[in-house]
């Protein structure tokens, strides 16, 4: 069984319907005892950082999720569910997980593409991603594919090899991280079509031990 | 870099869709839920559905729509029509849309849209607009009005400042319906496109008048949209959106390619 962490985090069924859809069974928890027990644990994430960190907190998943993380449970964090396992984020100040080194900052107000065009933010819509690992949750998906995307802040790990995956977008940002047997992604797999699909079946079929 | 989005749009009435007469492949071309899988194989970036019912038993049936979709679209859609109250869109996104459209509601309640983003996050906030050419007036200083009910009531509101409020609000993107263009086929209006694209900080979809792919190559280009809304053009069948994506990947446009 995989769990999908519930912490009041948005919309937290599309995940499970992509995962439905791909034959695999989860669950919608935020029970210790149902996560502990699960096989692999899925920590999506909509909204702003501090609000999800206080809810996490409430619910003792920012323990939980060191814990899993020690133990080896595969873990993966998607959008602010990335975000929020780095040591701090600029968005409103906030002291995250700390999980992994690094900071996650603010695009900056006027950031322009290569042909001079002035970019919107939030950064929303579908861009390629670069996957710079031989990694098993990366495995079967063909170069330069896209994925949705939509966030205003962007992860800078403090160590270069925890980047999996790089993204243009008026600078070149890290979109996937993979640390043992924890891998994230700035984007949404379950709204990135085929791609995305690969993405989370690999994922689901991952022993941790990259 | 970001591609440019594809976007076709369907129309539902009572649970069906209502134009799509040329399909082929054995899809059950009234069906909102096959239409929606069709174009999602065939590599929109994203779907709208926009329910026209005017009865009182929209809610339920449309929410069943959105459901289905949902269980077989893995791309973001969005639901607009009949959009009025913070509970109905929180109907609609949890029954799996990514995003709401507001347009006439917001027009008599802007509070709307704030309270929309507060709830549920700016992204899931799209503010539909219609828009119509006027005289440039003091009270319409860009030369463009608002206009709701189909276009047959003018607001009085300039069409930018508008924009720019929806902006401030909370609106996560515009939705940009030129009421003057829908339904010619003879291309979108780049002016206006380009003035609003240029002055808002939020992506902003052009809508009315697809006819031909060079058309999307236009309001893309010269009419600085982030995206482009499509319907008659493929729901009958004159073109796929493998052939649109191809014609502007041609022409130096970045779209998403699909596998």
């Amino acid at each position: 069984m995989i769990a999908i962490l519930d912490y009041k985090a948005g919309n937290l069924t599309s995940v499970k319907r992509a995962l439905d859809h791909l034959g695999f069974q989860c669950r919608i928890t935020n029970s210790h005892d149902e996560i502990r027990k699960a096989d692999k644990v899925v920590f999506p994430g909509v909204g702003a950082a501090g609000k999800s960190m206080e809810s996490l907190r409430e619910l003792g998943l920012d323990k939980l999720l060191w814990e899993l993380f020690g133990a080896g449970v595969p873990i993966l964090g998607i959008c602010v569910g990335l975000q929020v396992l780095f040591d701090v984020s600029q968005e409103n100040q906030t002291t995250c997980l700390g999980i992994l080194p690094g900071e996650v900052r603010k695009f900056p107000e006027n950031i322009s593409s290569e042909a001079g065009d002035f970019l919107k933010i939030p950064h929303m819509g579908w861009n390629s991603v670069r996957f710079e690992k031989d990694h098993a949750v990366f495995r079967d998906i063909p170069a330069e594919s896209e994925f949705y995307f939509v966030h205003s802040y962007y992860p800078q790990p403090a160590n270069e090899d925890l980047s999996a995956g790089m993204t243009e977008y008026g600078m070149t940002f890290t979109s996937a991280v993979a640390l043992r047997n924890l891998v994230a992604v700035q984007f949404h797999p379950e709204k990135s079509g085929k791609p995305g699909l690969r993405l989370l079946d690999n994922f689901c079929r991952w022993d941790g031990v990259s | 870099m970001l591609s440019k989005r594809i976007i076709p749009c369907l129309d539902v009435r009572d649970g069906r869709t209502t134009k799509g007469i040329k399909f082929r492949d054995n899809i059950d071309i009234g069906d909102p839920v096959q239409m929606g899988r069709y174009y999602y194989e065939q590599g929109a970036d994203e779907i709208v559905f926009y329910d026209i019912t005017a009865s009182s038993e929209r809610r339920p049936i449309m929410l069943d729509v959105v459901r289905r979709v949902a269980e077989t679209i893995f791309i973001p859609f969005s639901v607009g029509g009949g959009i009025r109250t913070l509970e109905d869109m929180r109907g609609v996104l949890l029954a799996g849309a990514e995003k709401v459209s507001v347009n006439s509601a917001a027009v008599l309640n802007p509070d709307i849209i704030r309270q929309g983003a507060e709830a549920f996050g700016n992204q899931c906030i799209v503010l539909g607009m219609d828009v119509k050419k006027v005289d440039i007036s003091e009270q319409t200083p860009s030369g463009y009005e608002i206009v709701i009910n189909g276009g047959r009531t003018s607001m009085g509101i300039d069409a930018l400042w508008w924009a720019r409020e929806a902006e401030r609000l909370g609106a996560g993107e515009i939705c940009l319906n030129s009421i003057d263009a829908d339904g010619t086929q003879t291309g979108y209006e780049l002016e206006l496109t380009r003035l609003i694209s240029t002055n808002v900080r939020i992506p902003v979809i052009a809508s009315g008048g697809a006819g031909e792919p060079r058309h999307l190559l236009d309001v893309l280009n010269q009419g600085c949209a982030d995206a482009a809304l499509i319907a008659s053009m493929v729901h009958y069948g004159t073109y796929t959106i493998e052939q649109i994506k191809g014609f502007l990947s041609q022409n130096g446009v970045r779209v998403r390619r699909c596998w």
